[in-house]
């Protein structure tokens, strides 16, 4: 019983560890991301002007290697920042569901890897 | 016979809600959004062609509308965030509304430049 | 004396029940705690309802009054009236005992839960601590201290009302004041007690609590502070030992 009981409390202890480092790395990725949009803000409108083609933006991205580094860091501060907060949104919302997890972690994937092929294929380029 | 009254919409006429709910909003849409726009830029993997393939077909006016929304999206998501880290790791100066009223205007503004820009 | 009626719509029943209307005559200076015991004892004896002091010092009179949660004993008809009408309700987020009275039992119950009570190390044969009244703890720890648990700030959070085991902005409160009381010992229990699915992470600075103190409290600034010390915490070790 009493082990039982020491097992509960530790269980907890974790779950709030857990909790308590989600938090942490929500804030310190959207700490790099108020860097990351701020900068990419100012590079959109930069861009846009006159409209935007494949080509201009190629040409501007191939064989750039800040580029790449800046941009790489984005996506993974998103992949951070994004799947906690959808978590906590749709725990919120669909409590009962076992889902929320899952969606998380689909997004995780999804960010990761479409966002580092997209980093690739501008800086690197694909066939021509 | 009804349920009892819950928390409701009257109460939430203060800024700080205001502030909560578009910042919720703004996340939840630009994480829908993000890996749609990692995917066209993924076409890039197809050379010069593969993107601008993709990149003609968000010139519908319908993606023309959603790119100006996303726009003031990120400046009120980015603006709502740093308003977040300031009370959260900051001094603590109240809810910080003076805040929200920038933010605001800051998005408005954004989308302002964006519709400029993008038009000439 | 009374100028027009008032048309008072006053929840009558438990978690299941409806609106029933009132009119009670307008008085100036009238309180809606005055419409409420007006209610009770010439119109209808059969309403339960609850107050001690009715001058603003124990918060038993609160209650939820044309959507917002307020002290009724402190709350002028004539500021919050709605052209002629009044709509009364008890707290929400707490389960309805009978028509304006809440259980408050979680309530209190929570306050426990994130150790908002104080543990020494001293008895009364030890020498006075000492606790400097400018240092920065105590200056933390006075801007909270004023809470008389009164549940308005609780009934008006939303984060309560969609994760019900939410410890809630007061006893988050609480244990911030305890967390910068120099004298306690017991303070790494506090950290796991505020981390946690319930805890001080879930709030999202909403600001509700902090709006609508009647003492002018700000449960927010508190919860800011557990926040950062327990993910620092968490993370790192804190002062009193790892979480």
């Amino acid at each position: 019983m009493g082990q039982a009981l020491n097992l509960s409390k530790e269980l907890s202890i974790a779950g709030g560890v857990r909790q308590a480092k989600l938090w942490y790395l929500q804030r310190i990725s959207a700490m790099v991301l108020g860097i990351c949009v701020a900068i990419h803000l100012a590079i959109i409108f930069y861009a846009i002007r006159g409209g935007l083609t494949a080509g201009e933006i190629l040409g501007r991205t191939q064989g750039n290697w800040l580029f790449a580094i800046f941009y790489e860091i984005f996506v993974l501060a998103c992949f951070i920042h994004a799947p906690i907060g959808l978590a906590n949104i749709l725990q919120e919302h669909f409590p009962q569901s076992k889902w929320s997890i899952f969606f998380a972690w689909l997004l995780a994937g999804l960010i990761l890897v479409l966002g580092s092929a997209a980093v690739w294929g501008l800086a690197v380029g694909g066939a021509s | 016979m009804q349920s009892r009254p819950v928390v409701s919409f009257r109460s939430k006429t203060h800024l700080s809600y205001w502030a909560y709910l578009l910042h919720r909003l703004s996340g939840l849409a630009l994480a829908l959004f993000i890996p749609l726009h990692f995917f066209v830029l993924s076409q890039s993997l197809r050379g010069q062609a593969g993107l601008e393939q993709y990149l003609r077909l968000t010139e519908m006016p319908i993606f023309k509308i959603g790119e100006w929304i996303l726009v003031m999206f990120l400046t009120l998501h980015l603006t709502g965030g740093i308003r977040l880290l300031m009370i959260e790791f900051g001094p603590w100066r109240g809810l910080r509304k003076g805040s929200i009223q920038l933010g605001i205007i800051l998005a408005i503004a954004c989308g302002l430049l964006f519709l400029y820009l993008g038009s000439e | 004396m009374s100028e027009q009626a008032l048309k008072v719509k006053v929840w009558r029943g438990a978690e299941t029940g409806e609106f029933v209307e009132y009119l009670v005559p307008r008085n100036p200076n009238q309180t809606v705690l005055d419409v409420v015991t007006y209610i009770q004892r010439k119109l209808d004896p059969t309403l339960s309802y609850r107050f001690a002091c009715r001058v603003g010092m124990c918060g038993s009179c609160a209650m939820t009054v044309n959507g917002k949660a307020r002290w009724t004993c402190r709350t002028h008809v004539s500021h919050i009236v709605d052209g002629d009408s009044l709509e009364i309700a008890p707290l929400n987020n707490l389960p309805v005992i009978k028509d304006l009275a809440t259980d408050m039992r979680e309530f209190f119950t929570k306050w426990t839960d994130a150790r908002g009570f104080f543990k020494g190390n001293k008895t009364r044969f030890d020498d006075f601590a000492t606790v400097v009244p400018d240092s920065p703890e105590r200056q933390l720890a006075n801007a909270g201290i004023e809470c008389i648990g009164c549940g308005v700030c609780y009934a008006s959070c939303d984060v309560v009302a969609l994760r019900p085991a939410y410890l809630g902005p007061a006893a988050l409160n609480r244990a911030w004041t305890l967390v910068n009381d120099v004298r306690d010992t017991s303070q790494l229990e506090r950290l796991r007690a505020v981390a946690g699915d319930a805890g001080c992470h879930v709030c999202h600075t909403q600001g509700e609590c902090s709006e609508r103190c009647p003492k002018a409290l700000e449960p927010t600034a508190g919860i800011a502070g557990l926040k950062k010390l327990v993910g620092r915490a968490a993370m790192k070790g804190s002062q009193w030992g790892k979480l």
